[in-house]
């Protein structure tokens, strides 16, 4: 693999594989790997399933591979994002950033893995041991049902 | 006198994540006036999923999040974006 990538994969992902063939002026590469953890805010996972928005994470991607080449001197840039359903401890998101110096490197791997959390169009619901599950990400509350509003009103 | 046609737009609005439970499918179909604006779509939303959307969700037009005075083309494809929630 030569160049910059970016996308969503159904299949299994590795940041040693986008880590591979950066080229002759790499003396760094930071690779990242986001994993499915077995707890969250206390409760026990088992496992996890992403949703995604093919058509916007693809414009979503380039955007952020276009800034972090823009903000950092770096020689490649890569990231993966998986979808469908995950086990505890598999990859979720690799990232690989090759640089001429560690700095850039660091720094544009960081950009990279927080822009794809802040912006990337991919949704994940957990689901947990007791059999329950939800999908994560604060949403502001409800717009009221009229009914709703009525109740409250004659309360 | 004038004869006062009213044309509507069909239009399918994608749903992700949380949103998929609105519908039963991947998607939910509307019928909106035409020239209908992104506030005219939420606002038929509301009406047909009561108390199951915020107020101002996300409505990607084209992939990009539109305003709500960006007008509804029957061509344009239209996503509602829940919070993202990747990594």
């Amino acid at each position: 693999m030569t160049g910059d990538l970016a996308g969503l994969s159904a299949e299994p992902i590795t940041a040693a594989a986008l880590a591979a063939s950066v080229g002759p002026g790499s003396g760094a590469v930071v690779t990242f790997e986001g994993r499915v953890r077995d707890t969250n805010e206390g409760r026990l996972v088992a496992r996890l399933h992403y949703d995604a928005y093919p058509g916007m994470a693809e414009e979503v991607f380039g955007d952020i591979v276009r800034r972090a080449r823009e903000a950092h001197r770096v020689t490649a840039v890569r990231v993966l994002h998986r979808t469908g359903t995950l086990e505890i401890g598999e990859t979720a998101v690799a990232v690989a950033v090759a640089a001429p110096h560690r700095g850039e490197a660091f720094a544009a791997a960081r950009f990279v893995i927080e822009a794809v959390k802040a912006e990337l169009p991919v949704w994940k619901r957990e689901e947990y041991t007791d059999g329950t599950s939800r999908w994560l990400g604060e949403e502001p509350p409800a717009h009221p049902a009229p009914e709703d509003a009525v109740r409250k009103g004659a309360e | 006198m004038g004869v006062t046609i009213d044309r509507s737009v069909t239009v399918e609005v994608r749903l992700f994540g949380r949103y998929r439970e609105l519908a039963d499918g991947p998607s939910i179909t509307l019928e909106l006036p035409e020239g209908a604006t992104v506030a005219g779509l939420v606002r038929e939303l509301h009406r047909r999923a009561p108390g199951r959307l915020p107020e101002r969700p996300i409505v990607a037009v084209d992939h990009r999040p539109a305003r709500d005075e960006a007008r509804i083309h029957p061509r344009s494809e239209i996503a509602l974006i829940p919070p993202v929630a990747g990594g």
